[in-house]
């Protein structure tokens, strides 16, 4: 069904439930009584003495005609037909978004209630911050035989939930780097937001990826500096496929070479593939992932 | 009392008992609000309060602050965030509206989520 045909078969049910009118009277299942206003007074911690005194809480109204633990629907309802045909449609989900109450006076202990229900208003479609939906408005009216006491307007949002996004990643999923003696003072670094480089406390040359001698030297005396972060695009790739755990795709993934000499490589991020040039200017951000992790990421140094 | 006056806070601790205890003495039997399995395997985080609990514990606070000297003669609520348990529901007033005889209070009830609820009621001297 196109959107428009649908939006028309909405509004014909929802003008077909108007024609009927209001609902048959339906009955309360007690009277007005004093342990349920008991129960209700108790549970909303409701001190006032007039409710001891033969008089009902106003916004107990309702209260009286609910359905109870297993209620029996009445076919008419419009509400519950509106309900069940935009269910069928695809607009699942129901929230309750308006309540307004009106109270002609207040009930006593001995009264008997009914209710009836019209269907006022079917809007929409709207697009909401939890999906596309329709706002379908009920009108209750209680009474005391004839004579009308309360009155409800009562609108829900009738929606099909927001798909969650299928593209979504959950970054806390990226690949964990083996962290050993060799490397646990990089990734350290990167929690403080230091880009160290391996040194050789021997012949002072620098190296990354870090290992546990120098290849220049062959000396397993090892320290570090902490870089200026600072380089440029020396090469890249644009990872599409496939996944990747924790990273949205297309992956950009640079060969930085740092001023200080030594390339490393890192995500370039804010940019998108067309945005990447060999040689351009870099500088190193950082990507928290959790508390044991983050990761050095390159963006565009202007 | 006047236009712009406002009501002292109150703050209600939700507990599950407040939840549930609310939800029966309203009669509504609806899962989510005394079933929490069944209200996070429906999505939410856990059972919350349900509409007509809203509505009366609006109306108990406008008549904490007012007495008997008035009747209610009706409260519209707009719902926003869920009021979940474990979450503090706080609730102001403003008096946005007054007659000689009537007035109407803006009351607002917000939990950590944001506006649990925002309604209108309206008063007038018995």
């Amino acid at each position: 069904m196109s959107d428009i045909d649908l939006r028309e078969a909405v509004m014909a049910k929802a003008l077909e439930l108007q024609v009927m009118g209001e609902t048959a009277p339906r009955y309360a299942r007690d009277q007005v009584n004093q342990p349920m206003i008991n129960n209700w007074v108790e549970a909303m911690g409701d001190s006032l003495s007039r409710y001891t005194q033969g008089e009902a809480p106003p916004a107990m109204a309702q209260v009286w005609t609910m359905g109870g633990l297993n209620p029996q629907r009445d076919p008419n309802d419009p509400l519950h037909s509106m309900m069940e045909f935009l269910t069928e449609q695809g607009f699942t989900a129901v929230l309750g978004t308006n309540c307004e109450q009106t109270y002609e006076r207040y009930l006593r202990v001995g009264e008997q209630l009914s209710v009836t229900t019209v269907l006022d208003s079917v809007v929409g479609p709207k697009m909401t911050g939890v999906g596309e939906g329709y706002f379908v408005t009920t009108k209750s009216v209680w009474r005391v035989e004839d004579e009308v006491v309360a009155t409800m307007l009562f609108r829900v949002l009738k929606y099909r939930p927001k798909q969650a996004d299928a593209n979504a990643v959950d970054p806390t999923k990226v690949l964990r780097p083996a962290i050993n003696r060799d490397t646990e003072f990089f990734w350290e670094g990167t929690r403080q937001g230091e880009l160290r480089l391996q040194q050789c406390g021997s012949c002072h040359e620098l190296r990354h990826p870090p290992g546990p001698a120098c290849p220049s030297c062959g000396e397993f005396d090892r320290t570090f500096v902490v870089s200026s972060g600072v380089g440029r695009l020396f090469s890249f790739v644009v990872h599409r496929y496939p996944a990747v755990p924790g990273k949205q795709l297309p992956l950009l993934l640079g060969l930085i070479e740092l001023d200080e000499g030594v390339r490393m490589v890192a995500e370039l991020v804010g940019m998108g593939p067309e945005d990447v040039e060999i040689d351009m200017p870099v500088q190193v951000a950082w990507q928290r992932i959790d508390d044991s992790l983050t990761l050095p990421v390159f963006e565009r140094r202007s | 009392m006047q236009i712009g006056d406002t009501f002292a806070a109150w703050e209600l601790p939700i507990t599950p008992t407040l939840v549930v205890s609310t939800a029966i003495a309203t009669r509504d039997f609806q899962d989510v609000h005394h079933d929490r399995d069944l209200a996070t395997s429906y999505g939410s985080k856990d059972i919350f309060l349900n509409i007509l609990t809203t509505t009366g514990l609006v109306e108990r606070y406008v008549t904490d602050v007012l007495g008997e000297e008035y009747d209610v003669t009706g409260i519209s609520v707009r719902l926003g965030a869920p009021a979940y348990p474990y979450d503090t529901l706080t609730f102001s007033g403003d008096v946005v509206a007054a007659t000689e005889t009537t007035m109407e209070i803006k009351v607002v009830g917000q939990v950590s989520l944001g506006a649990h609820v925002t309604a209108t009621v309206g008063v007038r001297v018995r």
